[in-house]
């Protein structure tokens, strides 16, 4: 096996890598939701005002994910 | 990538051509898609605002209703976030929702180009609402803006640790900012390129796959419209987060 051969491999080993950070992100949007849906059953009068802060928060936990997905992305093509 | 790499490429969408060769002393003014791209986001916008205001009658019109609903929108965004005061910065706030929403609607047009999944774009944006806030900070508050890094109530042995990592985070705020909105928006054309790329891959490969080439087709339908929720998401978040960041500057204390 010769070094452009073992670099290919370790490019897609690394974007596989990467991609585990996605399924964290997922983690934290589930968490996310979940609480979410936890208060909302509690006071479902409380909803709508909070709406705004549930998009919220799913884009910036979500951003995390999309981080690592980038990663993965720029090692398949763009490495 | 040469060796073995898929038939289609994912990254080509985002390449810069160059339409209008322009050189002014040196310097290289040339009219790119991506200039074209920004240039009609701004008339798009432009336009929506001047035909909505244009009638200005008591029941609004189909246009006047959507110009309405986006001013109301921003302007309940800028109140909430950084209070009456902030209303001054309203005018560059609901500039950049604008500018960043219809450049991210525009780019979901197929075969279009998306001008804020390019990092420059972005980092220009995020750098410019953080010089305003530096600015603001310290014509409005004087010495009293870097209160901003000693948050009140913190033990005296801790301090110098929450100082330091305050000023970090304050620092790095436009790359996380840039980042977010450049990431969301370049990762989520790669996947829908892919998704397209499988479509294309399965079709060609022959008459018993064909029939598969519906699933990823039917992914990147459900793709497009999440990409569609996260175009507004981002134009959103990154818009509200400027909100923050402004009522920083105005009021230093209060965090």
């Amino acid at each position: 096996m010769d070094a452009a051969n073992i670099a290919v491999a370790a490019k897609y080993i690394g974007a596989g890598l990467a991609a585990i950070g996605t399924g964290a992100a997922g983690i934290g949007v589930g968490t996310l939701f979940g609480q979410f849906l936890n208060g909302a059953l509690r006071n479902p009068s409380a909803v709508d005002g909070q709406f705004g802060r549930l998009i919220f928060g799913f884009a910036v936990t979500e951003a995390l994910g999309i981080f690592a997905l980038l990663i993965a992305f720029l090692l398949l093509f763009a490495v | 990538m040469a060796e073995a790499g898929p038939a289609i490429n994912p990254i080509e969408q985002f390449s810069i051509l160059k339409i209008v060769d322009i050189h002014i002393a040196g310097h290289d003014f040339s009219l790119t898609n991506s200039s074209l791209y920004m240039m009609i986001a701004v008339a798009l916008s432009c336009g929506l605002m001047a035909i909505g205001a244009a009638g200005g009658s008591g029941v609004p019109g189909r246009m006047q209703a959507m110009a309405e609903m986006a001013y109301e929108f921003v302007a309940g965004m800028v109140r909430s976030a950084a209070g009456e005061s902030g209303m001054r910065f309203f005018p560059l706030v609901f500039c950049l929702f604008m500018f960043i929403l219809l450049c991210n609607l525009v780019g979901l047009v197929p075969y279009s180009f998306t001008v804020t999944s390019h990092i420059i774009v972005t980092v220009s944006l995020a750098l410019l609402v953080f010089f305003t806030v530096v600015i603001v900070g310290v014509m409005e508050n004087g010495l009293h803006f870097f209160k901003l890094f000693v948050p009140s109530g913190v033990p005296i042995y801790i301090l110098p640790l929450v100082v330091a990592i305050e000023i970090i985070s304050f620092l790095s705020r436009p790359l996380s900012h840039s980042v977010r909105l450049f990431a969301n928006m370049l990762a989520g054309h790669i996947t829908l390129n892919v998704f397209g790329g499988f479509v294309v891959m399965l079709l060609g490969a022959g008459a018993l796959t064909k029939a598969l080439a519906v699933l990823p087709f039917a992914m990147t339908i459900g793709l497009d419209a999440l990409e569609l929720l996260v175009a507004f998401l981002q134009a959103y978040v990154f818009t509200m987060l400027t909100c923050m960041y402004l009522n920083d500057a105005l009021h230093p204390g209060g965090h």
